[in-house]
């Protein structure tokens, strides 16, 4: 504690309040809902009953992550068009949950991906093997929420050393998720995503009435030069902006607000081709990140496991639909801050990371300050409570859905599959601080690695290993079990492989920049490999569950009829009845 | 009410599941390439009329309009239609069934 006070003098006292009442209420609501969250199937579906309205914002609220709220301001300030991709592909990739996966899922009824996994091909070892993947998938995803954690805290107190930050958010979640397990999580998300709509829309709102709107301020990035751009007639009437100038560091206008950009230029760029030469490559570059992004959206673990949590599927459905619409509407705002971070703090160019335009949302605020006083410290209070709502909320889902893995299928199903639910209940909490500390300790670790990156890393394995089972699991009734775990596995390790690759030549363990220089393509195929992994995953299914045709369960119809049946026929129940070992709870 | 024995028939049979299926993933489909269009097209559109796309419209390019504003209520348009339309096509399947 004497360290924290230590750093009190230099810190700001309304960014200090607000993020405080944010960690507070978290802290707070945890605690009410351990008085809610009785049951076993409280802690690991929320009883299924949780409302349309509480669980879209719930979803909305876990999947607006650290990457979301700040990553992609800083990523639109940095790189310009190209980074429009990640925002518009997260909000759509949901749009692929509901038209393939959500309904059927939901109808089939289970409580965890692995429990789908072992229902849909009667077998625990692929249970064992989709329990793994969400457990490492989890993890991925972790570590960047932590990363993001502890860069913020120690932005809010200067000085303060980063593992305090990444310590403090692990301590307050791990202890909520023991307390109230998903049915108390799913209020404190939910309330986390209004809390973040909230963080972001008001700085943008001021931001945009001070300094003009959206359109006027992406208008200042024609190509002006500084002399032109501060002749108030050369601007508009209202000279509300007074652009700063550009560092040499940052991208010019045409490269910057133009398609094929900074982002995906980057390969051929190095590879030193010309502009014309390297248009194809990063129209491949832009195919393979949307494909990445929009089936990676649609495989995390942690978003499928909601939909459980919903009383049926007619409202897995209209859950989704209100998911769309508020993580639609919340992206729409940090481009503009990324926008306007532009025009009025380049100096932010000259730093990378977490140091430099990937704060612009903390700092971007604060310039208000210079016109009304002390407003500018308020709206920079409210954006870095919504920042710790972001970490908090997509590290609580997290840590919910791994829990889940290791206490109902590890526990529950392989090591003790005669328990009580008490004793699952127990080993639920147990697990929960098991992996709080895991994470923790994991995530004190990756201070160096790039939050941008880790994400896509996730994504691209999720895309490439969950996205395809799922899809073709529902739709596919010649699928067996060998089938799957063949694409799911082969899928998931090349695109680990790939990335992994990246990374070691990208932090000079290896060195491989001849090899990139001579070979753009093969760099741009290896960072962004969604474009043949996710193909190469279902060609592998297919060929697999060909030759392996005779594994097909025998009860392949029932199986496709509980999946696909309207629920008023009443199916589940009957093959649940059939099936008393596999599927009863 | 237990389910009398043809309409037992008639759900667990052959075609009631292959037309069950066959009509959603339609519906899922015709859905899906409604957004594939737009989404894939939008960087054959930058790739192949730059310049159409840069127009400037109210300070906005083209093509950042439509990225990053109005691609949100499409996709909102196309997720309210399929939630309408799979609704109804449950509740018919549910009715054929069951008026049996």
């Amino acid at each position: 504690m004497s360290t924290v006070l230590a750093f009190f003098g230099g810190v700001d006292p309304w960014i200090f309040a607000f993020s405080f009442i944010t960690v507070a209420i978290t802290i707070w609501m945890g605690f009410r809902s351990a008085k809610t969250s009785k049951t076993a199937s409280d802690f690991f579906v929320a009883g299924r009953s949780v409302s349309v309205g509480w669980n879209a914002s719930a979803i909305s609220g876990e999947y607006l992550s650290a990457a979301s709220f700040m990553g992609i301001a800083g990523m639109v300030m940095a790189v310009g068009y190209d980074a429009l991709w990640y925002p518009v592909c997260y909000a759509c990739g949901y749009l692929f949950l509901l038209l393939f996966i959500a309904g059927p899922l939901r109808r089939f009824g289970a409580y965890t991906i692995p429990d789908f996994a072992e229902g849909r091909y009667d077998s625990p070892v692929f249970r064992k093997i989709a329990v793994v993947f969400v457990l490492f998938i989890g993890l991925f995803y972790t570590l960047p929420q932590m990363k993001g954690a502890g860069t913020t805290l120690a932005y809010i107190f200067p000085g303060l050393p980063y593992w305090v930050g990444v310590a403090v958010v692990g301590a307050v979640i791990t202890l909520n998720v023991a307390l109230g397990g998903m049915k108390g999580i799913t209020l404190v998300q939910a309330m986390q995503y209004w809390m973040k709509m909230f963080a972001i829309s008001v700085p943008v709102f001021v931001l945009m009435a001070v300094f003009g709107g959206y359109g006027k301020n992406l208008g200042y990035n024609d190509g002006r030069t500084l002399a032109e751009a501060m002749n108030p007639v050369a601007l508009t009437q209202s000279p509300e902006v007074v652009r700063e100038p550009l560092p040499a560091k940052a991208p010019k206008d045409d490269v910057w607000i133009a398609p094929f950009g900074p982002l995906t230029t980057k390969a051929a760029k190095a590879a030193g081709l010309s502009a014309e030469e390297s248009k194809p490559l990063s129209l491949v570059y832009t195919y393979s990140l949307i494909i990445a992004l929009v089936c990676g959206t649609a495989g995390l673990p942690h978003i499928l496991v909601r939909f459980y949590t919903n009383p049926d599927g007619v409202a897995a459905k209209r859950t989704t639909m209100w998911v769309m619409i508020l993580i639609g509407v919340f992206y729409v705002f940090p481009p503009v801050m990324g926008v306007i971070g532009r025009n009025l703090l380049p100096e932010l160019y000259a730093a990378a990371g977490a140091k430099g335009t990937d704060k612009i949302v903390l700092e971007l605020p604060r310039i208000i300050n210079e016109r009304y006083g002390v407003w500018g410290s308020i709206m920079s209070g409210i954006a870095c409570a919504g920042a710790f709502a972001a970490f908090m909320s997509t590290f609580s889902g997290l840590l919910v859905s791994m829990t889940g893995a290791l206490a109902h299928d590890v526990y529950g199903r392989m090591l003790r599959p005669h328990s009580t639910p008490e004793q699952r209940m127990r080993m639920f909490k147990f697990s929960a601080i098991a992996l709080g500390i895991v994470s923790v300790l994991l995530g004190a670790q990756v201070e160096k690695l790039q939050i941008a990156f880790m994400v896509g890393q996730a994504f691209a394995i999720a895309a490439a290993s969950y996205f395809p089972l799922l899809f073709m699991s529902v739709w596919w009734r010649g699928m067996t079990m060998k089938g799957a775990a063949a694409g799911m596995l082969g899928g998931g390790v090349a695109a680990l492989v790939c990335t992994t690759v990246i990374n070691l030549s990208d932090l000079d363990l290896v060195n491989l920049k001849e090899f990139w220089i001579a070979h753009p393509i093969l760099r741009i195929l290896s960072e962004q490999p969604a474009i043949w992994s996710v193909p190469f995953a279902i060609i592998t299914m297919i060929i697999v569950s060909k030759a392996t045709s005779k594994d097909v369960p025998k009860d392949i119809r029932m199986k496709m009829l509980v999946l696909h049946a309207p629920e008023q026929l009443g199916l589940k129940n009957e093959y649940i009845q059939e099936h008393q070992a596999g599927a009863g709870h | 009410m237990p389910p009398s024995p043809t309409r037992d028939e008639t759900i667990h049979s052959e075609a009631f599941l292959s037309s069950l299926m066959r009509r959603q993933l339609r519906l899922s489909i015709g859905c899906a390439l409604a957004f594939l269009i737009a989404l894939l097209g939008l960087p054959l559109a930058n790739y192949f009329a730059p310049d159409l796309m840069a127009m400037r419209v109210g300070g906005f390019t083209l093509t950042w309009l439509i990225l990053g504003v109005l691609f949100f209520p499409y996709v909102w348009v196309i997720s309210g239609y399929f939630i309408k339309r799979s609704l109804k096509l449950e509740a018919d399947e549910a009715r054929e069934v069951l008026s049996k």
